[in-house]
């Protein structure tokens, strides 16, 4: 009953949160919404009985991702712009595809054939020892492989994301299309003039 | 202790899914399209959950999401610098700006 009723709050906080980030027409509020939606499945996760998945949910996504989109959304941000307004295609069109995403999905799901060993759901605590020991037992190699991964998208997003031609603040676009273009403003004086 | 079966789990992922499909389909800001994403690998990692503990709780469901976690992760890094670049250069994030490759 109780673990019923904490996956029903958990539903309609994850469907709400998730509506309201594909509709919402703030940028910021999208983002807000969306880590409504995380944290929501961190809890889903608890109810699901994967203790470290939920750990790692809330770490990972509300630590590291949910503030890496908040630095994009504001440095993405045109000046003079008070909201981040965000048009939207017609939201018919999302919505006939939704549902056609939908009914294909619901088809899959409906013609599945049991598994060996389906229906067996029963409590069976966190698993994150064994979680642990899978990782670093038979599955090390792939572990090792998903870090060098998570290294070379760091690398690749420093380099991407980084200046060309070395350390001085390149100017924004509208700066640069002004006829007198200042001589290499520091970097205080390039912060004071983006945020007029 | 009553268990919650596997579909009401699997109704929610769907959705979750689907509400991430059409945020792809119908959003016009890279951002919100990166951010769609996102919502539908969460999606697929609570599939993979309520699988692995429908199978007696088989741990490889979980491991296959902390995999997909990962991937997500690198996927958001990349994925936001580049639109920081676009938007350095183009000084837009609107997809329907930035049509260049189309034929």
């Amino acid at each position: 009953m109780l673990s019923w009723l904490a996956f029903l709050v958990v539903a309609a906080v994850l469907l709400t949160g998730a509506i309201k980030a594909v509709t919402s027409a703030d940028l910021v509020h999208t983002v807000l919404w969306l880590a409504f939606v995380l944290v929501g499945t961190a809890v889903a996760y608890v109810v699901l009985q994967a203790d470290f998945l939920a750990a790692v949910q809330v770490l990972l996504y509300t630590g590291g991702v949910i503030t890496l989109m908040l630095f994009a959304v504001m440095l993405t941000r045109r000046r003079g712009e008070a909201g981040v307004p965000s048009p939207s295609r017609g939201p018919w069109r999302g919505l006939s595809a939704g549902l056609a995403v939908l009914l294909l999905v619901a088809t899959a799901v409906i013609r599945t054939v049991p598994l060996a060993g389906w229906g067996s759901a029963k409590p069976v605590g966190g698993r994150s020892a064994e979680l642990g020991a899978r990782f670093l037992g038979e599955l090390a190699l792939p572990f090792e492989v998903l870090s060098l991964l998570l290294l070379a998208a760091m690398i690749g997003a420093i380099v991407l994301a980084r200046r060309e031609g070395g350390r001085r603040p390149a100017p924004l676009r509208r700066q640069a299309a002004l006829p007198i273009p200042e001589p290499a403003p520091a970097p205080d004086e390039a912060a004071h003039g983006r945020s007029k | 202790m009553d268990q919650i079966g596997l579909y009401p789990v699997l109704i929610v992922s769907a959705v979750l899914f689907v509400t991430g499909a059409a945020g792809v389909l119908t959003r016009r800001n890279a951002l919100i399209v990166l951010m769609s994403i996102e919502l539908m690998l969460n999606a697929v990692n609570l599939a993979f959950v309520a699988f692995s503990r429908q199978l007696g709780g088989a741990v490889e469901g979980q491991v296959f999401a902390v995999f997909v976690m990962a991937v997500a992760a690198a996927e958001a890094a990349v994925g936001l610098a580049l639109v920081i670049l676009i938007f350095r250069h183009r000084a837009t994030v609107d997809l329907k700006d930035l049509n260049i490759l189309r034929g």
